[in-house]
């Protein structure tokens, strides 16, 4: 499912993601407010909205120490799957392919 | 603090209370900048610069945490430490680097402090692994061992160590700086892609001298270093070096990243006129205050101490008798281990490169075993390769066999070293944060192809480097065959180079032609590896028979079916 695929560009979506400062777990910004370690309970944008979260959420970031390195991707929603188009954003969100045993992807 | 310092006898530099404090003052000073950035005292920005003097990365997954392994040698107790480290604090494993270093890439920032402080309990530390500072002094792994060394470079990289780590006017450089030391005719080290690469031989005399290779470099632009002087007495060791180095702080291009290493400097001003502004420099700077005092050599050659070897005879009976019994074994020996400069020993390299494994990557049990066989057959001391293997430098010949049994229980023993499976790769997109395509997954698919070891050392002398992007890490530029991740509209491509070279001989690959899928680059290998064996000439190497009849039939064969 390559980026470039422009005919289905309606339905990328964005979440907007960081490391925890203390230990560094990806994490997802959470509807409502606050932050998950799972992609599938994280907020999804229009491209629209994504912009104005993501300065939200890094001022939020910056201002309780809670998350560094803020910012969007993109992602769709294949047959209820939330899957991230770029592989660096699909690694992060599961772990290393080469150690299925860690990682988040270990603990689903 | 509890010191756990290494024994003497070992053949590892002992630390002595300066060395100490200052390391322990290091951990201290982290543990209250990690303090007052989770106390919001200090902004991300602030901190950053910060943490990453002390060697913790932030990638994909979490912290990953680069420890300094100065020039490669550790002991077998620092080799126990990382192992505990890894099993408390990481995930049970961690991965050795083509910079002799180690990695763990699950380390949380509020546990660093306190990794530090243990690290320092056994002489070790994070520092000098990031930053544009001068980085840990690379070297032959078989330094103090091989019998073709003419000058043990260990004790010049401990120098470089001891003169840079609190130097003033290395602190903020343009840029970060790698300097490799060699001291035999092999090149074991790749000294000329180094920002610094020396060459220690000796003249007539039998007096120590360097020869100087500046300006060499990987990553976005490669370039190979240029000789800017064949002989350096010893005594101006360090004031040569400092005077390229202020070269470098004068007019490095500080105003563009992508320019900023020396090897740029070096290729704009012109090797000519590069070495004539060191020249000027080390003129001027020439004198009491630099001049490295035989006495100060000798000091530290003192602290190395080394290993109390037993007076032996080479290829005693019972290795060969064993040799001839079992030919795993005998291939493993052919293959894996290299003539010691001391009668009856030899050094053994532990190959991290199992077929289908991660280069590397070693867990926590197989570090406490190699500990135990350092302690059991190498006078507790071993060495990390460039390669990214292990290696006991000084085993008994007469007791390779021991040694070698416990490395096969323990999938210990591939016989790959220098061969098609011995591949070194880059972490790429499975953890590097600047990644465009994934590295170790190739490499394990390569290494499952050609996991026959007899087919393996048919082939011979082929090494193949993959790196995840154009950074390098993993010297793809350098490789017999190299291999780059790119991206391509969001999809893992890769490059394929043929004909580079790390030995002295030093050549940068050629690009072969467009880049092709992960499975599509498997399968070219093994094209290119046909058309070498069936154009090789008796004695040839894959480089060898490449420069003899050029990339045509291997680009034929490669992209016949595109
Ligand atoms: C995972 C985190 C890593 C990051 C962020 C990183 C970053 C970089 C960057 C930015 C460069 C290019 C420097 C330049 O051209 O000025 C580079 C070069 C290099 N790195 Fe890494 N690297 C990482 C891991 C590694 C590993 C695991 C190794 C060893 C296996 C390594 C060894 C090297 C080497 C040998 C070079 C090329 C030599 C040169 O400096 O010209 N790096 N790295
Ligand atoms: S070469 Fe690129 S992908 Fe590989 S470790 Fe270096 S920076 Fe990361």
């Amino acid at each position: 499912m390559a980026l470039s695929d422009k005919s289905r560009n309606e339905a990328v979506l964005k979440a907007i993601t960081a490391n925890r400062l203390r230990d560094g777990e990806v994490i997802f910004l959470a509807p409502g407010s606050g932050w998950v370690e799972r992609l599938d309970d994280a907020a999804l944008f229009e491209d629209s909205a994504a912009e104005t979260a993501l300065a939200a959420a890094k001022a939020q970031a910056e201002g309780e120490q809670f998350a560094v390195d803020v910012y969007t991707f993109d992602l769709r929603v294949v047959d209820g799957q939330r899957v991230p188009v770029k592989t660096r954003e699909r690694i992060r969100a599961l772990g290393p392919t080469v150690r299925i045993d860690l990682g988040k992807q270990a603990a689903a | 603090m509890n010191h756990i310092a290494p024994g003497r006898n070992a053949g590892v530099y002992s630390y002595d209370d300066i060395d100490r404090r200052f390391v322990a003052e290091r951990v201290e000073q982290f543990r209250a900048q990690v303090e007052r950035r989770l106390s919001g005292e200090l902004t991300e920005d602030e901190f950053k610069p910060l943490r990453l003097m002390n060697g913790l990365y932030l990638q994909l997954h979490a912290y990953m945490l680069r420890i300094a392994v100065p020039y490669g040698v550790l002991t077998a107790q620092q080799l126990r430490k990382l192992a505990e480290i890894g099993r408390k604090y990481d995930k049970g494993y961690g991965h050795f680097t083509t910079r002799q270093n180690l990695q763990f890439n699950w380390i949380k920032l509020e546990d660093t402090p306190a990794i530090l402080h243990e690290l320092a309990e056994v002489d070790m530390h994070a520092l000098q692994t990031s930053g544009n500072c001068v980085r840990n002094v690379t070297t032959d792994q078989f330094v103090g061992a091989a019998r073709d060394e003419v000058v043990d470079g260990r004790v010049y990289a401990e120098i470089l160590r001891q003169w840079t780590t609190l130097h003033p006017e290395f602190t903020f450089l343009p840029r970060k700086f790698k300097i490799a030391i060699m001291g035999s005719d092999a090149d074991r080290a790749a000294i000329r892609v180094h920002d610094v690469g020396v060459f220690a031989k000796r003249n007539e005399r039998g007096e120590v001298g360097f020869t100087f290779y500046v300006g060499g470099g990987l990553g976005r632009s490669p370039f190979i270093g240029k000789l800017v002087r064949d002989w350096v007495p010893e005594e101006d060791f360090v004031a040569y070096l400092e005077a390229i180095l202020r070269v470098y702080n004068q007019y490095g291009r500080r105003d563009n990243i992508y320019k900023a290493r020396i090897k740029i400097l070096v290729h704009e001003l012109g090797q000519e006129k590069f070495t004539q502004e060191v020249e000027e420099e080390f003129a001027r700077l020439r004198g009491p205050k630099y001049r490295l005092a035989p006495e100060v050599v000798d000091e530290i050659r003192r602290r190395f101490g080394g290993p109390a070897y037993e007076t032996l005879t080479d290829e005693p009976e019972s290795f060969q008798a064993a040799k001839a019994a079992n030919p795993d074994f005998a291939r493993w020996v052919a293959v894996n281990v290299l003539a010691h400069k001391v009668p009856g020993y030899a050094a053994a390299t532990i190959s991290l490169k199992p077929a289908g494994g991660i280069p590397g990557d070693a867990t926590s049990e197989q570090m406490e075993l190699i500990a135990d066989l350092a302690d059991a057959h190498s006078f507790g001391e071993l060495r990390v390769s460039h390669a990214q293997n292990l290696v006991l430098a000084h085993v008994r010949q007469d007791e390779l066999f021991t040694l070698w049994t416990a490395l096969e229980a323990n999938g210990l023993g591939t016989p790959n070293a220098g061969l098609i499976g011995d591949i070194i790769a880059c972490p790429g997109l499975d953890y590097c944060a600047l990644a465009n395509a994934r590295s170790i997954p190739l490499a394990q698919a390569i290494s499952a192809r050609f996991a026959d070891p007899a087919r393996q050392q048919t082939i011979g002398e082929l090494g193949i480097k993959i790196s995840g992007c154009i950074n390098a890490c993993g010297h793809h530029h350098v490789g017999a065959i190299g291999i780059l991740g790119v991206d391509k509209k969001g999809e893992e491509f890769y490059q394929i180079t043929v004909g580079g070279d790390p030995t002295l001989t030093t050549a940068i690959g050629d690009i072969l032609g467009p880049a092709v899928t992960a499975d599509e680059t498997v399968d070219a290998i093994e094209a290119i590896v046909e058309v070498y064996l069936s154009n090789r000439h008796d004695g040839e190497r894959f480089i060898d028979t490449l420069k003899r009849v050029g990339h045509g039939p291997f680009k034929e064969r490669v992209y016949a079916a595109h």
